[in-house]
């Protein structure tokens, strides 16, 4: 079926088409928009994906209609409002074609935390006899952080490890389950190493003690291929802005016949399992996303592993002391994270932003945080590495040229910073004393 | 992403006086090295100092430093301020004195200009021969964090010089609460124990006597002369200064006064004890500062 195929005809005219005056209206707004920012760097080198990605245009064209003309709210009661009920459930079919499940399963929310947060409230409150969960130490903070705030409230949780690759031990899994367990939790790939958990294997474990196993595929999402229908995955979140749609637009799948307590209550919008009147651009703009996903997938999958394995192989054959963090078989085809030792994350990632070059790390000093990433140190990566690790995450839209600039602009980057740094060629010996030091804490 | 001042970006990009300075036979000439930080919690600088002897003139300074953005400008900036200095003049350099160089840092990263601040004191203390651990117990007291090893001194010595009121911002300027998080409770006690005694007026008959000699003075809107000033000092230091460094073996003579330059032997323990340096800035000229006159400067002279 083709997105607009059951609209009213007047749903079918692109922005381009837009009655004059709503577009000078729309020009203004822009305009005014722009007045108030910084000015950007449009031809930067954006290889942070896993942060945000660039919204699609034809995600833009096909959003565009719903911000201005058809501005109706879908569970109104006339025409004018009523045809945008048909538009969402178009976006819903696409979404689910890219999970392989049924439009029925789907859950809008407005992000990935909210997804998580209502998978985990909602699997909790399903079960109210049972109070253990199990989640792993490297999970995004909209989980972690639910999970310390249950255990504030008397549930128990059970942080499962990582060895040096960023893998799970299914053993420790198993030692783990009771028939207690009300949830297993974990993301499907990590947002910083791209490390891929073995998520059916996860699920069957879960399944045979009873427990209900939400999946974090914010990061998955796009870049592996999915099948909700043979899966045994009961919940999985997504988010919008993750692949090149919009910020604030995210979605929950729940299998059906899971029993699902809303997290947001008020109306009876997506069938009563989430509240508040539906973000329409931002479903109709997720939906175009997933079919794009859904169509570039292979090919797009193909091409990004095969530029971030040259920037890698490159960077660590021109670059001494430095190493790939993660486990490299199975991960993400768009992630890279590499150690630089001696110098640290936050002065790597302003040097290349000299150049226009975004990407992330996972140093204290790049957040509001003290503390390095807990995922890093999850690992027992030295602390020599840790902070001077940098990710960089890749997208359909990453040509040649921009890794090539990279791979031209790092070694100089890291030279400069370890010339700087008291810790390389480090005669005195001052931080193999504190690496043993730290070791034997 | 921070937002940092174009002279943080500028000494970030452009760093003057990386690098270390070798140990040269040049006569005259000594050099002093002062490391803080740790790997551990992604900050370190190493500083080096070439001091000559006779003057105890700072000829060149010069840092290596692991760390972030803020880090590196706090260091160069700091190598910058200090050339030229004496030791003396260069111990007089806070942390606050880092970030205004750099016309600020955030917030969040004023424990970078703490770092510039306390591998100079380092070096100082390594130059006089005062060792590092004795200088680290100048601020002897509890471990108040445990994730990043804060002391409740070191705590309460950058709530008093940045005139902070809330454990966020101590978080800022020294790391401490920035891990797990259980110290902050105690560092919220901290702050307002300081506060307290900030406020609380000194109730000794001899502090009220000597702030009615400085109140006496300032009414009648001259300042003190020389008689009064040399007896206020003489009147500190027999009894608030002696009577600890008697218990503590050792003693303190008020030698002369010359404008602002107080010259004082040091005496019994006092006069041998590597810490000479932490006594004369800490015990004594702190002191006379507070009690007579902030521009004061006490010297030792040689018995």
């Amino acid at each position: 079926m083709k997105p607009n195929e059951k609209l009213h005809p007047t749903f079918r005219r692109t922005p381009y088409r837009l009655h004059t005056s709503y577009y000078w209206y729309y020009l203004k707004i822009l305009a005014l928009v722009s007045s108030q920012l910084e000015p950007m760097q449009n031809n930067c080198i954006y290889l942070d994906n896993n942060a945000t990605t660039k919204v699609d245009p034809e995600v833009v064209e096909a959003m565009l209609p719903y911000l201005t003309e058809y501005y109706g709210n879908p569970s109104s009661m006339h025409t004018f409002g009523g045809q945008l009920a048909k538009a969402v459930k178009i976006a819903r079919e696409q979404l689910a074609a890219l999970l392989g499940a049924d439009e029925s399963e789907i859950v809008y929310t407005s992000c990935g935390t909210e997804g998580d947060n209502a998978a985990i409230r909602a699997a909790l409150l399903a079960q109210p006899d049972k109070r253990h969960i199990i989640t792993t130490q490297v999970e995004h903070p909209a989980v972690l952080n639910v999970c310390k705030q249950l255990e504030t409230q008397g549930y128990s949780v059970t942080y499962l490890s990582v060895n040096r690759q960023g893998q799970l031990d299914l053993n420790e899994l198993e030692a783990s389950l009771t028939g207690n367990t009300a949830l297993v939790t974990t993301m499907y790939a990590n947002n910083e190493t791209g490390v891929v958990f073995p998520i059916e294997q996860i699920g069957l474990r879960a399944k045979e003690y009873g427990a209900l196993f939400h999946v974090d595929a914010v990061q998955a999402v796009g870049k592996i291929p999915l099948n909700m229908k043979n899966s045994t995955v009961d919940m999985l979140t997504l988010s919008g802005h993750k692949i090149h749609a919009p910020k604030g637009i995210g979605a929950l799948y729940v299998r059906r016949g899971v029993r699902f307590r809303p997290f947001l209550i008020g109306g009876h919008q997506e069938r009563g399992r989430r509240a508040g009147t539906e973000n329409v651009p931002g479903i109709i703009a997720l939906g175009k996303a997933a079919e794009l996903e859904l169509l570039h997938l292979e090919e797009a999958t193909k091409r990004e592993s095969r530029l971030r394995d040259r920037l890698e192989k490159t960077l660590l054959a021109t670059i001494p002391d430095c190493e790939v963090n993660g486990d490299i078989t199975q991960r993400l085809p768009n992630t890279t994270n590499i150690g630089f030792k001696y110098i640290e994350g936050e002065a790597i990632l302003l040097s290349l932003n000299k150049y226009g070059i975004c990407a992330s790390s996972g140093s204290a000093c790049t957040s509001g945080s003290l503390e390095p990433s807990h995922v890093l140190r999850a690992m027992g990566l030295p602390y020599t590495t840790l902070h001077g690790s940098i990710r960089f995450s890749l997208c359909r839209y990453t040509t040649e040229a921009e890794i090539d600039r990279v791979i031209a602009v790092m070694p100089e980057i890291v030279e400069r910073l370890r010339a700087l740094s008291p810790f390389k060629n480090d005669e005195a010996g001052w931080l193999q004393a504190q690496e043993q030091t730290l070791a034997h804490r | 992403m921070w937002d940092y001042t174009d002279k943080v970006l500028e000494l970030f990009y452009n760093p003057k006086n990386q690098g270390a300075i070798e140990e040269a036979d040049e006569s005259g000439v000594k050099v002093a090295t002062g490391e803080v930080g740790s790997i551990a919690c992604g900050d370190a600088l190493r500083l080096h100092l070439k001091v000559e002897v006779a003057s105890d003139k700072i000829l060149d300074a010069r840092f290596q430093t692991f760390g972030c953005t803020s880090a590196i400008a706090s260091s160069s900036a700091l190598t910058e301020m200090i050339k030229g200095l004496t030791l003396d003049e260069a111990l007089n350099v806070s942390n606050k004195d880092i970030a205004d160089y750099l016309g600020g840092l955030p917030e969040a990263k004023m424990h970078c200009s703490v770092m510039g601040q306390e591998a100079l004191e380092a070096a100082i203390y390594n130059y006089r021969g005062i060792p590092l651990t004795a200088h680290d117990d100048d601020d002897e007291g509890a471990l108040i964090c445990s994730c990043f090893g804060i002391s409740e001194s070191k705590i309460r010595r950058v709530i008093l010089e940045n005139n902070l009121t809330d454990a966020e911002q101590v978080t800022n300027y020294v790391k401490a609460g920035g891990g797990c998080g259980s110290c902050l409770a105690n560092i919220d006690d901290i702050i307002k124990d300081v506060q307290q005694q900030a406020a609380t007026p000194a109730i000794d008959n001899y502090s009220v006597k000597v702030a009615t000699d400085i109140a006496t003075a300032k009414q009648s809107q001259r300042p003190l002369t020389n008689v009064q000033k040399i007896a206020l000092i003489q009147k500190v230091l027999d009894e608030e200064v002696r009577p600890v460094l008697i218990a503590d073996g050792g003693d303190v003579e008020l030698y002369d006064v010359d404008g602002d330059r107080v010259k004082v032997l040091l005496q019994g323990a006092c006069g041998s004890c590597s810490s000479s340096t932490a006594t004369l800035k800490i015990a004594i000229e702190a002191r006379l500062q507070d009690r007579v006159s902030k521009n004061l400067i006490v010297e030792a002279v040689e018995p």
